[in-house]
């Protein structure tokens, strides 16, 4: 069952329109990436989860039910621009925080005795926030995003801020919460981290959701059918070879060492292509070049844009 | 726990730990103190006794001026051509001429010659002195009976009771200058308030929404239960604050009196000594120095005519009532703009009525049942002010429960749009707010 299913959310302001008919589930205990340019809506979406402000239209809902005040402290939110009380002991404020999340004092107290030993941040209890490093900052907030044991975890932009060594705390502090069986909600500009990460994403812009699935699946679809050669031999005798099977996209000579990419054209698959070339050539390393999530943002983001300023342009 | 209550407790202790709370609280009481206290002891702090040579030509006068610990007097028998030729080589600070004629009056009369600027004490004694006694002298010379001046002037003198008269056909002692007091002290107290905590709540507001804080607490909370815990907590540090204020001003004052002022009892004896000494004295306000001790139970008892039950809850009702309303109001402020530099815009329409109220109180505190006056203290950005004063003089019951039907409304209605204004605003960056887009805020959905 997906945790969380947003079903034609639609946001809108008084001079413009955040969200756009948006649909999508989350799977339970699965990394989602929600991705997109700077604001395309993400952080609308992300607060009308949070039940910070509500959707104008449309439905969510939290495990099958009907997404209410109630499931707050099933949620863990780590916004983006994050601050806490500059003049409040970091002790203090962190168990606030949990109490609003619902945590008896006692249990939050425990709780951040652990977390806090685990970060090695302890000595700083008693000190008061504007006396810590932005980092050191960053750690009590995620702390505090994560110690209630929230079903769903929201993070946006986890990583900024942080060196990384600590990125790399952080991002095994999540893994870790997955496997113990959190959803973990991701939004991020870095598609390093997303397709390290994330198994399913939801891409939205200008408002509306223009790709969404599983990573892997996304990868494939965008695959462009390029394969990478590098081999010994002739190269007229290898584009012979490939006859109409594939087309020549580039490639190098150096002496005798070739390099080549090709895309494979209509029904030749990877196979057909090596058996005709191996006659003609000494195959060193063959692979498919898969689009990097990167690629794909940039295409797809940058095709829809594309579109839109033509259509504007017609107008 | 819930969660309003944590948020309000929060509220409340980090203001009441923080530094500037105390050195408020304990500073507060002094000041106020001091403002008690400080006229008096600085009017106990006597000049040095300055010493005059009386040359009384008329010779009525004689060893007769009382001393005062300002002023002693000396007759030394010199005409006043001896007096003024070795004025400057005598300790003499000045020379008091009386002429001979000094009983037919008018200009060729008293003169006064001094080395140094004297005070105006000195000045103000000698005239008010000598004056009395050449009047008894001149009463005395004409064969009039001075105890009967004395008797008409006592019994020509008095102050007018003020008595109310109620729907019921009671009557109803009433003391103007004590309600004009009462109302004027009630009413400053709420403009104070409202004012030192609105800002408070309003910088509060400004501090979560610059910090950032407050967008992980709205994942949390609403946030009408964050704006509220606030402003709660801050009336309650507000409370907490006034009734140190008062417990602390209170021990400090009667502290203060019983040592700084000791003295001034022994004063008052021997001033009426001399009083006497000066012979058939006529001044009827010395004389009602006397009854000191029972002027004191006539101020007691129209305390009690006061109705200080009602007084006292009207006051704490418009207090938290008058102060939620404007800080709601504050709060929306906050809320709205991302720099303290950006709040003077909103800020004017907030403080114009309080201001306003504020001065308005005083024209109506003059003539508190004029329609200025009841409508004032129905609108409910100026009925907690203008009530106030109002009500020691007697407002009729109608009045007062409709005033407070329409604070209270007035308060949900101010609630209800800073509450609308504050969950948008609170999450607005960046972006300079006018008035027709807080307008369009109103009516955004949830």
């Amino acid at each position: 069952m997906n945790i969380l299913s947003a079903k034609n959310i639609v946001k809108r302001y008084a001079s413009h329109t955040a969200l756009n008919d948006v649909t999508m589930e989350i799977p339970r205990q699965s990394i989602f990436g929600l991705l997109g340019p700077n604001g395309a809506g993400k952080t609308s979406l992300i607060r009308i989860i949070n039940q910070i402000t509500g959707p104008d239209s449309g439905e969510l809902f939290f495990e099958g039910e009907k997404l209410s005040q109630k499931h707050v402290e099933q949620i863990g939110y780590l916004p983006e621009e994050r601050g806490l009380y500059k003049k409040m002991a970091v002790g203090e404020q962190a168990l606030y925080l949990a109490q609003l999340k619902g945590m008896s004092k006692p249990e939050a107290k425990r709780k951040l005795k652990e977390w806090f030993e685990k970060f090695e941040i302890d000595a700083w209890w008693n000190k008061k926030v504007e006396e810590l490093s932005k980092g050191m900052q960053q750690k009590v907030q995620f702390i505090v995003t994560v110690l209630h044991e929230p079903k769903l975890l929201i993070l946006d932009e986890p990583f900024s801020g942080f060196d990384p060594i600590n990125a790399n705390l952080i991002k095994n502090e999540i893994l870790d919460l997955k496997k113990k069986g959190s959803t973990i909600l991701f939004s991020t500009h870095n598609m390093g981290s997303v397709e390290e990460l994330c198994d399913n994403i939801a891409l939205i812009n200008k408002s509306t959701k223009i790709l969404d699935g599983s990573v892997k699946e996304i990868r494939k679809q965008y695959k462009t059918n390029i394969f990478e050669l590098e081999f010994t031999g002739n190269m007229m005798g290898f584009t012979n070879a490939m006859w109409t099977g594939a087309e020549l996209l580039e490639h190098n000579t150096d002496g005798e060492h070739n390099k080549a990419k090709v895309k494979l054209l209509g029904n030749t698959s990877s196979n057909d292509l090596l058996q005709a070339i191996i006659p003609v050539a000494k195959i060193q390393s063959f692979r498919e070049i898969v689009p990097s999530m990167n690629d794909i943002f940039i295409k797809v983001v940058g095709d829809e844009n594309s579109i839109g300023t033509q259509s504007n342009f017609t107008e | 726990m819930s969660k309003i209550s944590l948020i309000i407790k929060r509220e409340y202790l980090s203001r009441v730990r923080k530094k500037s709370f105390i050195v408020m609280t304990i500073l507060g009481p002094i000041l106020m103190a001091g403002i008690g206290i400080v006229p008096v002891y600085l009017s106990m702090q006597k000049t040095e006794t300055q010493k005059i040579e009386v040359i009384d030509e008329s010779t009525l006068f004689i060893d007769l001026i009382p001393q005062k610990d300002i002023a002693h007097f000396d007759y030394p028998p010199i005409s006043i051509q001896d007096a003024r030729a070795g004025f400057f080589d005598t300790e003499y600070d000045a020379i008091l001429y009386i002429p001979k004629v000094v009983l037919n009056g008018g200009q060729n009369g008293i003169n006064l010659f001094y080395k140094k600027q004297l005070s105006n004490e000195i000045r103000g004694y000698i005239e008010e002195t000598l004056g009395k006694m050449i009047f008894n002298v001149m009463l005395a010379k004409n064969k009039v009976d001075l105890n009967f001046i004395k008797d008409a002037k006592e019994k020509s003198t008095f102050s007018m009771i003020t008595t109310r008269v109620d729907e019921q056909g009671k009557d109803k002692k009433t003391n103007t200058g004590l309600n004009i007091a009462i109302g004027l002290v009630c009413a400053f107290l709420i403009y104070f308030f409202i004012f030192l905590y609105g800002v408070q709540v309003m910088r509060g507001v400004m501090e979560e929404k610059t910090s950032r804080i407050v967008e992980v607490i709205l994942s949390s909370v609403k946030p009408f239960q964050l704006m509220m815990g606030k402003i709660v907590g801050i009336a309650l540090v507000g409370l907490t604050q006034f009734l140190l204020w008062v417990i602390l001003t209170g021990t400090l004052y009667s502290v203060a009196t019983a040592t700084i002022l000791k003295g001034i009892d022994m004063k008052q004896i021997q001033k009426k000594e001399q009083i006497i000494k000066v012979g058939a004295d006529l001044n009827v306000s010395e004389m009602k120095q006397n009854s000191k001790a029972d002027e004191m139970t006539q101020l007691w008892n129209d305390f009690k005519s006061v109705n200080m039950v009602q007084i006292l809850f009207c006051f704490l009702f418009y207090f938290l009532a008058g102060y939620l309303l404007y800080s709601a109001l504050f709060a929306a402020v906050g809320s709205a703009v991302d720099s303290e530099a950006d709040t003077q815009q909103f800020m004017m329409p907030i403080t114009i009525p309080l201001i306003l109220s504020f001065v308005v109180a005083q024209t109506i505190i003059q003539n508190p049942e004029s329609p200025m006056a009841f409508w004032f203290s129905m609108i409910p950005l100026t009925s907690p002010i203008v009530m106030m004063v109002r009500l020691p003089f007697g407002v009729p019951a109608w009045q007062l429960w409709l005033s407070m039907s329409f604070l209270i409304l007035g308060f949900l209605f101010t609630t209800w749009i800073a509450g609308r204004i504050y969950r948008t605003g609170i999450l607005m960056y960046g972006k300079k707010v006018t008035w027709k887009e807080l307008g369009k805020w109103l009516f955004y959905k949830g």
